[in-house]
Formats: structure tokens, sequence, C-alpha cells
């Protein structure tokens, strides 16, 4: 489905994930980020661009895995990201919903 | 032929081939690889630090009194083939660049392929305040013998209260069996006559009972029916021993009296130490999720728990996953490209308590769909439909494991996960689709060959 975010038109999915991660930019993410009651500051856009940088390399991404980046300890991810840190913090980076592998 | 290619084809020394880990993994491929490997080119070597095998699926019986600790431990030399080589010792490092695994005293033990099938542990240590004054006391885990064994006196004297099963970290090892448990503890203080005094809680990091769609929607059902209160999303930070609760990251608390915690799943120290670990630092091997060969070396490979693919950390996996490495080792030692794939496929049988289990059965691709599963002999089991002959499944697979899985004898069951018998469950249609194959509001899924894993409906 379409949704309008910052002005421009961008394909997202049921949960407002936005399908191509290429549509994403920083209007984008505090459009969403505001949905989210988030404002975002540098440290929330460190987060979000380790995110996209991960996720473009294919790697699968998990709270811990931020945890150890070296950006935020997961105290502090939960604190920028309140209630989910990982699948708010991925709807805002433009990229999919993380999923669980069973 | 080259004399001085590195995977094999030299043909002036005999070459060694090392296998680090003598669990389900290792102990396979020690067997199946001494009857396909030549014996006067190829050596194989088999490291590990503890000599007892456990059959771990057993240990969820075990606090339950269902198994003795005796059902579930052989020794190791057992399983092992003649012309193998066995070394006892736990492994420092490995230095893949200089193809060389390091002993304690410095020993080296050099190899022209390696495959590490070192598993994974749990580490309470890793979590603040479990491993404290109450381990052992108020606080188990039940994926070890001693937990286990210990877990099952204080189930045998406890007079009841809260009881909180919790997930430390969203990896880890058979991710049916915190479920299980809370099964058959429904079932063994039913049976008691004291469920009434036990309140049972199943805490996860997870979003729900399970991570796929259709078998959450199954099992959520189950947990509910046996009174089993399910906290999603709790994603443990410590334990406060004196106010005996469980504390998240994002301060929510859970109160518990008896807790049986599933702690943080990790892989063997020295894979961090051999800087071949991955970015979780978890001490998963990089793998590739199809050859099973290391991403970052060509003559390592990598076998069950230890591997970081997606799919579950099982024995059912391990096994699956053997078939494929033999195969592609054999390719490699040959020169040839790596010819056999995985494709995820697992295979677990739940215990729901009262003499029943369930079943599933899934890989990459597809989720654990309801249906037939066509079982060799004894004839097809149910998917995700609780019933005795899957119970009796579960029970006789103790003998298979032990007689026939460690030795690395053929199993009459499919390799790749096969659609045969399953249904998927109707869904809505979507605009432009038509389903004409409709009964009873399922869809038989069509069999097909196992390159493709569409599912058509």
């Amino acid at each position: 489905m379409e949704a309008t975010i910052a002005g421009t038109t961008i394909d997202v999915n049921d949960e407002g994930y936005l399908t191509d991660p290429s549509k994403w930019n920083e209007a984008v993410a505090e459009a969403i980020a505001a949905e989210e009651d988030i404002v975002l500051t540098d440290k929330h856009m460190e987060v979000i661009r380790y995110l996209r940088e991960q996720q473009e390399k294919g790697e699968k991404l998990s709270v811990r895995r931020v945890g150890k980046s070296g950006i935020v300890s997961i105290k502090e991810f939960y604190d920028l990201f309140p209630g989910g840190p990982l699948k708010k913090s991925s709807r805002i980076a433009g990229i999919p919903k993380p999923v669980s592998c069973v | 032929m080259n004399s001085a290619t590195a995977n094999g084809t030299d043909v002036s020394r005999t070459k060694r081939l090392v296998i680090l880990g003598a669990g389900l993994a290792g102990t396979m491929m020690a067997n199946k690889l001494r009857k396909e490997l030549d014996a006067e080119r190829w050596e194989i070597t088999i490291v590990d630090k503890d000599r007892d095998h456990y059959y771990q699926p057993g240990f969820l019986f075990i606090p339950f009194g269902i198994y003795e600790p005796d059902d579930v431990v052989r020794p190791k030399t057992d399983f092992l083939p003649d012309g193998v080589n066995v070394i006892w010792d736990e492994v420092q490092r490995v230095e893949p660049e200089e193809n060389v695994v390091l002993l304690s005293n410095d020993r080296q033990l050099p190899y022209d392929v390696l495959i590490v099938a070192t598993g994974t542990e749990p580490r309470p240590e890793e979590t603040p305040g479990m491993k404290g004054d109450l381990w052992y006391k108020d606080i188990f885990d039940f994926y070890t013998f001693e937990g286990a064994t210990a877990l099952s006196k204080k189930l045998d004297q406890w007079e009841g209260g809260r009881l909180v099963i919790s997930i430390a970290e969203s990896i880890f090892k058979c991710p049916v069996a915190p479920l299980e448990f809370a099964f058959l503890a429904d079932a063994y203080f039913t049976e008691k006559g004291m469920r009434d005094k036990v309140e049972i809680l199943y805490v996860t990091p997870l979003p729900g009972a399970f991570t796929k769609p259709i078998a959450t929607k199954f099992l959520s059902k189950l947990l509910e029916e046996k009174g089993v209160k399910v906290i999603p999303e709790f994603y443990l930070e410590h334990v406060d021993n004196d106010a005996r609760k469980l504390v998240s990251y994002d301060e929510q608390e859970v109160p518990f009296d008896l807790l049986v915690t599933i702690p943080v799943n990790m892989g063997a120290d020295f894979v961090g130490d051999s800087d071949m670990g991955d970015a979780d630092d978890l001490n998963f091997v990089p793998t590739n999720k199809e050859t099973l060969q290391a991403k970052q070396h060509q003559n390592v490979f990598v076998i069950g728990d230890a591997t970081n693919v997606p799919t579950s950390k099982a024995g059912s996996v391990a096994h699956f996953m053997a078939e494929v490495l033999v195969q592609n080792v054999l390719d490699y030692v040959e020169g040839k490209p790596l010819s056999a794939s995985f494709d995820g496929h697992a295979n677990c049988f739940i215990e729901t308590g009262f003499g029943k289990a369930t079943l599933i059965d899934f890989n990459y691709d597809t989720e654990p769909l309801p249906g037939k599963y066509p079982a060799p002999f004894v004839g097809p089991m149910s998917l995700l439909k609780e019933t005795r002959m899957n119970h009796m499944g579960k029970l006789a697979f103790k003998w298979i494991y032990w007689h026939m899985l460690l030795t690395g004898r053929e199993l009459p069951v499919t390799n790749h996960m096969s659609f045969v018998g399953k249904q998927r469950p109707e869904e809505p249609p979507k605009p432009g689709t038509t389903n004409s194959a409709k009964r009873d509001g399922v869809t038989p899924v069509t069999a097909r060959e196992s390159e493709s894993m569409e599912v058509v409906a």
C-alpha cells in the first residue's frame, strides 16, 4: 500500500515498514519517528545508519547486536526507542521488520 | 592433477581432516566420513573435552521423573568408529590462516580440512544475578545434566507458588523445549493434585510463544488451555536475588518463587578467541547457510548448533545438515564445486503433557504447517495436532538416537523438507487469485521436489 510520508508517496507494508529501503531519507525518518512520539537526535541517527548499513550487508539484526555495535548499550537502545527498540528503529530506518528465525 | 593444491588433491602425503566436538554432529560426521574417505589418504581426528555423550532431548524429562539420569548418558567412545583418532583435550584456539588447531600446553594439531561441531551451551553468567545466591536453590536450568537433575529434586519437594520459565536471549538451542517444559509442568502438578497451588508464567523476548504465525497460534492456544500465562517481549537484563524478580531492559519486573531459566546460549569460547565468531559475540561461526562452509575460510566447514545459520539449533537439524556436509566435504577434497545444499530443514516433536505430543516440520522458507508427516514404519504422524502417536514417536526416538543416528546409519526420512501431507490453513484469497482445491478450510500443499520451496496453493 502507499502512504504519504514527509510529503512524498512511499510504498509501505501493512505494518508501516518501507518496502524499499532506497526510498528512505532523513525527512522520512523524522516523520515516522514523530508517529512513534520520538524526536530524533544525533544518537538516534547513528543507530539508524548502523542498522541500514548492517541490513545492506545482509546481516541479521538483533537487540544484542546493536548493544555490541559500540554506539549504544542495550539499555540506551531501549531509552532511545522505548517499547520495542529494534522494531521501532527498523521502521524509522526504512528497513524490513526484523524477524526471528525460530 | 596438481600435487600442490590445498584442498586435498595432493596424493603425496596423507591428509588430515580434523573434527572439533564429539557431540551428535561431530560423531555423525566422523562415522559418515570414515566410510567415505580413503583411509590411506585421509587421517580423521576428532577432539572433545568431555568423555560423556548426553542424549540432550532426554534432559527435558528428568525434572519430572519421566527419565532417570542413567537414561541419557553413554561413553562417547561407544559411538566413534575404528580408524578415527580421538583426542581428549580442550581447544584453545584455531589459527585458520595457518591451518592449525591449538590444544592445551601449546600442542598443535594441523589440518587440511576442519569441521567445527562444538555446539552451544548455556551461559548463566552472561546475565547479572542469574548465577547468584539462588542458583540451584530456586533458580535452575534444565539444558544441562546438572541442572536437570538438580531441578528434579527441587520439584519433588516444592510446595507450590509462582513458577516462571524465562528465556534470556532469542537464539537458543531447541526452541520448543521451554514450551514443552511448561506443558509438562502443568501435567506434573495436575497429577500431583497441586495444580491450584502453582502459577505458571512463560516469559520470552520473542513477540509470542513461538516465532512463526501458524505454529504460534496453535501453541498459544494450548498454553492458554493449560493455564500458562505468556509475557512476550521481555528482554531480561538482570535477576534480582533479594527481591526474587526478573528485571527487563525497559524495567518491567516479573517476581518468581521458582525460576527455570534458559540462559544466554553461546558457542565455544575458542570460536571468539580465534576471531571466527559472529558480530553478536555469541561465538557462532558465520556459515554459508546452503553449503555449510565457513564464510571466511574455504577449508573450514561448520555443522549443528555451532553455525549461525537461520534455523533451529536442534539434533534433527544437525542430522539433516550431516547428509549435506558429507557430500560437500567430499566435493571439496576432490576439488569440485560444492554440490549439496541445505534447506534449513528441522523436525521437532513437542511434548504437550498427559501422554501426548505434537510435531512440527519446517525449513528456511516454509513455516510449520498442519497436516500429516509421512513417518517410516509407524505411518503418518500428525503435524500441529496433539496425539498419543506423536508422544510414542518422541519416546521411540531415544532408541533411534543411540542405535542409528549417532553412528551415521541411514534413517528412512527425507533429508530436504517435503510438502507431502502438509496443509496450509486457508487465508483470505488475494485479489486476482483463486484457490481451486479447497477442502474443510484447508488447502492441500502440492508435493514437489525439493529444488523449489515455493508453496503451490
